[in-house]
């Protein structure tokens, strides 16, 4: 559902005022989706509830993890790049060699945003994985927003976000100019397959995963809702697969039943041995 | 880690020049392709280039084909960063030997990316003094 134009507009104007960040006309599902998350971790089941609770208090805490929610969370492609590093350089690798009879591979980003992290590992998996042709590879990305999963499926991207992060090399090899906008070519778009969930509901049918990339949203979760996401995220991991978190996340304290292990300079879990 | 900006706008090279010392860059400046040679040469050493496309006297292209045609200047990085945006101009810039290409206008946040996709990592951030 839509913000409303009030509630957006109050939350522009405290960006404004706080952040010096404009957000144009037509960024309620940017607003929407950034601040879904920290709505339900106040308890609220809507944007606009957590507007009205904001409104009916002095400016404080919420106010400020508001404007942190808004402004912390850009993404960009092959965001913090180790984590990335990691994935081509151990886990894939050891994914591959252990997949190799059945050929079958299956991967979640689970906050997919607009998309370009599903998209840089698409990619990455073209440039460097040939040999992945003929196996069946399902790559999900999904996203709390429906407005973000439209907008990452259709894979267009304005140059100020193929400038953060792409290598050159990329932009010209997988993307084409259209307008002023770029658009990831259409048989690395197939490859990612978006839908909308929200990781504190129901999740729809999943299957096994060798890895789940859930990075930089676990942090607007409360504990008991970060336990259960962990959860059942380690039940849908295979015994021998990959977790990923943002670099200010862990599951310690949380889900003891992973352990960390350090891939290529970044920190990964894995299921311990029982 | 020292780089050299080249750039014919003095306030752009100011801007590119104001970020990277902030993250911890010693930077020199030149205001076109032919004076960046010179920096170059005179240099003991250099990490990185920023080269703007479009110069007087020598172009950003030109540049990128000279230091590429150095054997000692191998190693240092070129990153274009121009406001030629259309796909063949950048692959005509990597064919020529650049490591890396940033459209303006850009972010902070890209200019860093970038530097961390060709392995130069910034400092963390220090307030300006």
């Amino acid at each position: 559902m839509a913000l409303g134009e009030p509630e957006f507009d109050y939350i522009r104007s405290l960006v404004h005022e706080r952040a010096a960040i404009v957000l144009e006309p037509g960024k309620s599902y940017l607003v929407e989706s950034r601040l879904m998350p920290l709505a339900r971790a106040e308890g609220l089941a809507t944007v606009a509830e957590l507007v009205a609770r904001m409104r009916a208090q002095r400016a404080g805490r919420l106010h400020r993890l508001v404007v942190e929610a808004m402004t912390t969370n850009e993404t960009s492609f092959f965001r913090d790049l180790r984590p990335f590093a990691a994935l081509r350089d151990v886990v894939l690798p050891d994914l591959l060699a252990r997949r190799a009879a059945e050929r079958t591979l299956s991967l979640w980003c689970a906050a997919a945003s607009s998309g370009q992290e599903p998209y840089s590992v698409a990619m990455l998996l073209r440039e460097h994985f040939p040999q992945l042709e003929g196996w069946t590879v399902r790559l999900l990305a999904s996203d709390i927003s429906e407005e973000m999963v439209a907008r990452a499926r259709e894979g267009r991207y304005r140059q100020l976000e193929v400038n953060r992060g792409l290598p050159a090399a990329l932009l010209v090899k997988y993307f084409e100019k259209a307008g002023v906008e770029w658009r990831l070519r259409e048989d690395v778009r197939r490859m990612v397959e978006f839908f909308t969930v929200n990781l504190a509901d129901a999740w729809p049918a999943l299957p096994p995963m060798d890895a789940i990339l859930v990075r930089n949203v676990l942090i607007y979760f409360d504990v008991e809702t970060k336990r259960a996401i962990l959860g059942r995220m380690r039940r849908l991991l295979r015994p021998d697969g990959y977790l990923f978190l943002g670099g200010a996340e862990t599951t310690m304290n949380l889900d003891d039943a992973f352990e960390r292990v350090v891939v290529s300079g970044t920190t990964c879990y894995r299921v311990a041995p029982a | 880690m020292r780089a050299l900006v080249i750039d014919d706008s003095q306030a752009i090279r100011i801007l590119i020049a104001n970020i990277l010392k902030r993250i911890g860059f010693e930077v020199l400046e030149a205001a076109n392709g032919r004076e960046a040679l010179e920096r170059l040469a005179a240099a003991s050493r250099m990490d990185v280039a920023f080269v703007d496309w479009n110069m007087p006297e020598m172009d950003g292209l030109a540049f990128v084909q000279a230091v590429r045609a150095e054997p000692r200047w191998a190693a240092v990085r070129l990153m274009m960063v121009t406001t030629e945006t259309e796909t063949a101009q950048v692959v005509r810039a990597l064919a020529a030997g650049a490591d890396e290409y940033l459209m303006k206008p850009f972010t902070k946040d890209a200019l860093i990316e970038k530097l961390a996709l060709l392995g130069i990592p910034a400092r963390p951030d220090e307030p300006a003094a």
